[in-house]
């Protein structure tokens, strides 16, 4: 029920650490986003700094179009889910989930209703005379999302909420939360984590922090088909895309490339400027975009050193060009293990080649992008 | 014999004797009582390691049977003997107790103590504890707090002697008193408030330790706990009264009731200050008032100490079993 604008935010410790900078973000009522990024690049900061436990030392931002800067947390219309659950350990759930309310001074029958209404959504009302010591993780997990519910937050804010679950649980209750939303399609979610299918099946954007700021925002597709920099291209997808070294050697509506490792010479459906000619660039192919091939316009070939069949897939790791460098990646359905030691040629379709100069993508030339100067990985 | 050289022998022949004991004692155990061989040998290892462990219990409760569980007997049954201990009068001690007002005003005033000193040192520590977390000179705050801890009972009760003296070139509590024009008195001759007077001294040295105790049990407090509440709308006293003091509440009481048990054993205050007149009386220094003359009335005191003190102690230790858990 509330959209935030944050503009210019940063973030500094002590007066000389600086771990956000330049934090530039429109969120519209309804949206759910996602922030993910390296370890310590900042996220569950920059969720603290919304929340109002952590406090904005440069920048300003607005929910519903207030300043809020320096409203305390409880004021901002605003309810947290942390990943440790933090529910009150000496109350009952009924209790935990009615505190919020209590401290507002809601009547008795006020708190009782939400209260019931929120256990009844999450399948809690069996549990409510428990202590959280008497709940499983999950159990738990919902409690603490119940905790927030009961408030009728205009932001929900989650940091990590699912990381203390074993996969299945984790699995279950990510498409918990996700039903959660559809009934809830007003509210503004924010939300922290590491793990890339919670990113990208949850949210309608995805925010990737790293290095102090905001390498890209955009849809998960879009993040997935038209990264605006290598880091970002390395960092959505996994196994991470494989970036060849390659120049163009054709430009116009779509670009041909020449590439360095393996020798082959594709095209990618990026366009070009008639002075990017002989320009070095980086061509990306994502391992599940290559395809094995006999023509001579393979992208790439090398020698197959290990294969990793997963059943469905095939991994094949190809041998290194140089022992800093990464191995190229093949990702091919379905089980190729003869594969191993073989010489393969790949190639991908054109509008599966990414290119990139400079570490920004052609396609985003003409904007600002933020590159974060750090490791994806 | 160089007193030095006395002391590096008994060290020596200690810590020896403790090592040799458990060397020895397994050995024997391992070798030949039980030895893992021959065909019992499954079966004697079994029955070794059952006996191991009250093999190296031995010395200590042999110790603590000795010290500890033959006085409390030892002491019972003295008590029912007379001053010379030459005839056995039932309950004639415990009866004559009763009777004596000074017993009386002693138990009434042990009362008031066991209320007041460990909920006081308990309510300052916690609130010192509290308030001292974030400050950058909470750290010296706190030392110093916590320094009367090391003085002895007597020790504090000389510096008190001090603050209370009716002279107002010495007490600070006259010299001000004089200063707005009052005259001086002896607090410690008021009656009734001079109990309080004196437990103001235990509290003083009791609050370094409920402080650093639930200082610990604080910082233990989950940080997120804390902040949910902040989001919940809860003020920095709800926090405080609805968040975090029911999360520690096993280690309140723990704090509470060993001050509790410390109340009921210290006599040093009452006996350097006051010596028990101007009824201020406790039951530890009605106890020493008797010792090494009527044993027998003597040995009766301790042993109500002991049932008083037994119940608060059994608490104390369910408590800080629960916590340690
Ligand atoms: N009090 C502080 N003083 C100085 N630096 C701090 C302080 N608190 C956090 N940082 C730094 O801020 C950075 C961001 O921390 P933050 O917890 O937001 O990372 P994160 O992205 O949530 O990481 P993770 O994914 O591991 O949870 C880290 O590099 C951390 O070292
Ligand atoms: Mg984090």
């Amino acid at each position: 029920m509330a959209d935030l604008k944050l503009t210019d935010v940063e973030k500094t410790y002590g007066g000389t650490v600086q771990v956000l900078r330049d934090i530039n973000l429109d969120i519209d009522q309804g949206e759910l986003i996602v922030f993910v990024g390296p370890s310590g690049c900042g996220k569950s900061t920059l969720l603290r700094m919304i929340a109002g436990l952590e406090k904005i030392t440069g920048g300003e931002l607005q929910i519903d179009g207030q300043v809020v800067n320096d409203v305390p947390p409880s004021e901002r219309g605003i309810a947290m889910v942390f990943q440790s659950y933090a529910l009150y350990p000496h109350m009952t759930v009924r209790d935990n989930m009615a505190f919020a309310l209590k401290i507002a001074g809601k009547s008795k029958a006020e708190i009782d209703e939400a209260v019931n209404a929120a256990a009844a959504k999450l399948q809690l009302e069996n549990f409510l005379d428990r202590l959280p010591k008497a709940l499983s993780g999950g159990q738990r997990q919902r409690v603490a999302i119940g905790r927030s519910i009961v408030r009728d937050p205009k932001v929900y804010l989650f940091d990590e909420p699912l990381s203390n679950l074993d996969a299945a649980l984790r699995v279950a209750t990510r498409i918990e939360i996700a039903q959660l939303k559809e009934q809830m399609p007003e509210s503004t979610m924010i939300y922290v984590t590491h793990d890339q299918v919670e990113a990208m099946t949850l949210a309608s954007r995805i925010v990737v922090l790293a290095g102090g700021g905001v390498a890209q925002v955009g849809s998960p597709l879009t993040l997935y088909e038209k990264p605006n920099s290598t880091f970002v291209a390395q960092f959505i997808g996994s196994p991470a895309m494989n970036l060849l070294g390659g120049k163009i050697v054709g430009t116009g509506e779509t670009t041909t490339l020449e590439l360095e490792e393996g020798g082959g010479t594709i095209t990618s459906h990026y366009p070009s400027k008639p002075e990017d000619m002989g320009a070095p660039v980086k061509v990306g192919i994502r391992p599940e975009d290559m395809t094995e091939t006999d023509a001579n316009d393979f992208a790439y070939h090398g020698t197959v050193e290990i294969t990793e069949a997963l059943g469905e897939v095939t991994l094949l790791y190809f041998q290194k060009s140089a022992p800093d460098h990464d191995p190229v990646i093949g990702k091919l359905s379905g089980i190729h293990k003869e594969l191993r030691g073989q010489d393969v040629k790949l190639t991908a379709a054109p509008e599966k080649v990414h290119v990139f100069k400079d570490d920004i993508s052609l396609l985003y030339r003409d904007e600002t992008v933020f590159l974060p100067g750090v490791q994806p990985h | 014999m160089n007193p030095i050289f006395q002391g590096l022998i008994t060290i020596v022949v200690g810590v020896g004797g403790c090592v040799g004991y458990f060397y020895f004692a397994n050995l024997i155990l391992d070798r030949f009582i039980f030895p893992a061989k021959g065909p019992e040998a499954g079966r004697n290892i079994n029955r070794a390691n059952q006996v191991r462990p009250w093999l190296f219990l031995f010395p200590a409760m042999f110790a603590l049977s000795l010290y500890l569980v033959y006085p409390v007997f030892g002491s019972f049954i003295r008590s029912l003997y007379n001053r010379a201990g030459t005839e056995f009068i039932g309950f004639g001690n415990y009866l004559n107790l009763f009777g004596d007002s000074a017993f009386q005003t002693a138990f009434f005033n042990n009362f008031l103590w066991v209320l007041v000193v460990p909920a006081m040192a308990t309510f300052l520590g916690l609130l010192v504890a509290q308030l001292t977390d974030r400050l950058a000179w909470g750290n010296i705050a706190k030392s110093l707090i916590f320094m009367p801890m090391a003085i002895s009972f007597v020790g504090a009760s000389l510096i008190w002697r001090f603050v209370y003296a009716a002279d107002p070139d010495i007490g600070i509590i006259n010299a001000i008193r004089v200063y707005f024009g009052a005259e001086a008195l002896d607090p410690l001759q008021v009656p009734f408030w001079n109990n309080f007077f004196l437990m103001v001294i235990l509290i003083w040295i009791q609050t370094g330790f409920a402080m650093v105790i639930l200082s610990a049990a604080l910082r233990g407090i989950p940080e997120e706990t804390v902040e949910a509440a902040i989001i919940d709308g809860a003020n920095p006293f709800q926090v405080f009264f609805r968040i975090k003091v029911p999360q520690i509440m096993g280690t309140i009481v723990v704090v509470w009731t060993t001050i509790t048990i410390l109340v009921l054993k210290v006599f040093d205050i009452v006996y350097a200050m006051t010596g028990g007149n101007f009824d201020t009386e406790i039951l530890p220094s009605y106890m020493m008032d008797f010792m090494f003359r009527d044993d027998g009335r003597a040995t009766a005191v301790a042993f109500v100490i002991m049932i008083v003190v037994l119940p608060v102690m059994i608490w104390n230790i369910v408590q800080a079993r629960k916590e340690m858990r």
